[in-house]
């Protein structure tokens, strides 16, 4: 052996009995037994300082949790999400009053007891309409997000696994689709749209939203495929489908969600901007984007009505990509 | 004969033109037998074994000709699908790299466990229980407290034994090991290959192991043929190679290890390069880096020569050779 036993200070007594007990239990002969034992306390060593004090398995999805348990940015953005995600589920727990009732005869107002924010151009209570317009924010956020990475990731791994004439046509088709500018493309198909809910601007913000997803799930995937163990689990008789969900898409899928979560924010501002050029959501509902656009026509005499619900956006958006940044940095293994 | 893989060429379809890896191998394994393939890099030794088990790359490997008769059926004549239920049950394969070869973000048991569940059809309980099971068998001290440990969490030679355990699970009647030992320690590469030995004399299954290394191969193997460019250029009983070669490549291979006595001296070395896969030359594909190259050799591919009962040589001067090596007393006596 190259190696004496050394004395292990790492290794608790309780701990030494047991492994010692699990070797006299399989009842090898000698060397066997020395040699294995060794090799495994060598690498109980190695790992003490690393596992936890359950001595609990990590894998790459466990490491990142904890990762991010520790760092701040994501405990700040995760915060003012969780609050986000509060009040567009009720947002009659922390604003009372309707968003649509509005009186002209505070038009304009600024802040004052029951309306913190003071009265927008048409008398609407500011306050309100900003913790109502989260769960709109929200909503489109979420779905648009889902929607594109599910949609873009089934595209994209699918391509990027059976590779061919059928990834050839979606490559280029997602270059066709990288050609659209986002705004433009906005103005000419949602204009047509007459229907006020959030429905058709998430439609749109999926369909011009996948090919960014896929083509980033079909990279992850081919780089994924060329592993030894995917290979090695086809020699052991895995079908393709076992491959691509089980062997393939929990490694690949890493990228994807970092490239969501920062997309996430760039939605919702998305959203934003199409309301506020009047093709995105339409009012009675209740969207900063609207809000924004409305109370732009009076900037000069009441800056409050544009700055809150401007403000909340801001914070909004720069919380999920400050998300999106700390799940990158505990799910990149380069940063390691 | 339980595998016969007779007269197989595979070629891939590259940028630059086409590269001939395999041209003509030949090679069978009896149950119970371990047929060692030798070769340097780029030799076809890998890519004949990714033909058997059908996992080569297509495109852009092909195979353009040839037969694979296991258990006396054509592989090659088999649909994909069916090919599929052939690994993993009836033949399996161990890679070089276990840590690479085992998929991350599984825990071993999950690993092991769905080899039951996928050709078994077996519950998840029972193929936890089968896989704690396979790792006493493969002797990972605690198995059942380390079932549910991550590859990373375990040693190179703990890994390598799980992956010999994945490819024994289902007691395949063939097993294929691609330089099963290469990234291991000395030390721990002699355990794993005693386990492996072991393993496949308690189920008398056919093991093919490929590797470069001839010490491994001398300890384990019980016919070994040598492979070059894509050729089997000698196939003989393990100790008849070693004692004397029949083929100037295997002589070059054989001088080529270090030897204790040889201390200080500059180690002995084939001369020139492997040849270029998409440019084979003419002839003996060995022709241009051989000592004893006369014109015939740089003429005539060299057939695979009869030298006695169950050994062949690719040589036209395969009699010289031999001689040669027996009046020297043979590179290794």
């Amino acid at each position: 052996m190259p190696e004496p036993m050394p004395p292990e200070p790492h290794i608790s007594g309780g701990d030494r009995a047991a492994e010692d007990g699990a070797i006299a239990a399989t009842g090898l002969d000698g060397t066997m037994d020395l040699a294995a034992q060794e090799g495994e306390s060598l690498e109980k060593r190695l790992d003490a300082p690393e596992s936890g004090p359950e001595g609990k398995p990590r894998s790459l999805w466990s490491d990142a949790w904890r990762d991010l348990r520790r760092n701040p940015v994501f405990i700040i953005s995760g915060l003012a999400i969780l609050f986000l995600v509060f009040i567009s589920l009720w947002p009659g727990s922390i604003a009372s009053g309707n968003p649509l009732q509005c009186d002209l005869s505070k038009a304009q107002e600024g802040s004052q007891p029951g309306a913190p924010f003071g009265y927008n151009g048409q008398g609407c209570n500011v306050y309100t309409r900003t913790v109502y317009g989260a769960r709109v924010s929200v909503t489109v956020g979420v779905c648009a997000t889902l929607g594109v990475a599910i949609l873009g990731s089934v595209l994209g791994g699918l391509a990027g696994f059976f590779g061919g004439a059928g990834d050839a046509v979606l490559s280029r088709i997602t270059d066709i689709f990288f050609a659209i500018p986002v705004v433009l493309g906005g103005l000419v198909l949602l204009s047509v749209v007459t229907s006020s809910t959030v429905w058709p601007v998430i439609g749109f913000m999926v369909l011009l939203g996948w090919p960014q997803i896929s083509r980033i799930a079909r990279g992850s995937v081919i780089t994924t495929r060329q592993n030894d163990y995917v290979q090695a689990a086809r020699a052991l008789g895995a079908s393709n489908s076992r491959m691509l969900l089980r062997h393939i898409m929990p490694n690949a899928i890493a990228p994807v969600i970092v490239v969501a979560t920062i997309a996430l924010g760039t939605y919702i501002s998305l959203e934003a901007t199409l309301s506020y050029l009047g093709v995105g959501l339409k009012p009675p509902t209740v969207s900063w984007g609207i809000d924004i656009s409305s109370a732009s026509q009076y900037i000069r005499t009441a800056p409050h009505a544009l700055l809150w619900p401007a403000g909340a956006l801001a914070v909004t958006v720069l919380a999920f990509i400050m998300l999106g940044d700390a799940v990158r940095d505990a799910l990149d293994p380069k940063l390691r | 004969m339980l595998l016969e893989v007779r007269d197989l060429h595979v070629e891939f379809r590259t940028r630059d033109g086409v590269a001939k890896a395999v041209n003509g191998v030949t090679y069978s394994v009896d149950e119970g037998e371990t047929l060692a393939v030798l070769g340097e890099s780029g030799s076809g030794k890998s890519v004949t074994a990714q033909a058997v088990m059908g996992i080569l790359d297509t495109p852009p490997g092909r195979i353009t000709s040839g037969e694979i008769l296991f258990q006396g059926e054509d592989l090659l004549k088999y649909k994909e699908e069916e090919r599929r239920k052939v690994r993993g049950a009836k033949m399996a394969m161990i890679f070089q790299d276990a840590l690479s070869s085992l998929n991350p973000v599984l825990s071993v048991g999950a690993q092991l466990g769905e080899m039951f569940t996928v050709h078994r059809g077996m519950s998840r309980k029972d193929a936890r229980a089968k896989a704690i099971e396979l790792m006493d068998r493969v002797r990972i001290p605690g198995a059942a407290a380390r079932v549910g440990d991550y590859p990373h969490q375990f040693s190179g030679g703990m890994r390598q034994r799980i992956m010999i355990a994945m490819a024994l699970a289902l007691e395949p009647a063939l097993i294929i090991a691609d330089e099963p030992t290469t990234a291991l320690d000395v030390t721990v590469q002699a355990q794993v290959m005693d386990l492996l030995a072991e393993l496949q004399r308690e189920l008398s299954m056919g093991l093919i192991l490929i590797t470069h290394d001839l010490g491994v191969v001398a300890d384990v193997a019980d016919r070994i043929a040598v492979m070059y460019a894509g050729r089997i250029v000698e196939s003989a009983p393990v100790h008849d190679i070693y004692k004397a070669p029949a083929h100037p490549y295997t002589k070059g291979l054989l001088e080529s290890i270090p030897r204790l006595d040889q201390k200080g001296q500059e180690l002995y070395a084939i001369k020139g390069l492997p040849p270029n896969l998409m440019n084979i030359p003419p002839g003996c594909a060995f022709n241009p880096r051989c000592p004893f190259a006369q014109d015939i050799c740089r003429a005539e591919v060299p057939p695979l020569a009869e030298v006695d009962e169950d050994r062949r040589s690719a040589c036209f001067f395969w009699r010289e050779t031999l001689d040669a090596a027996a009046s020297s007393g043979g590179p290794r006596a």
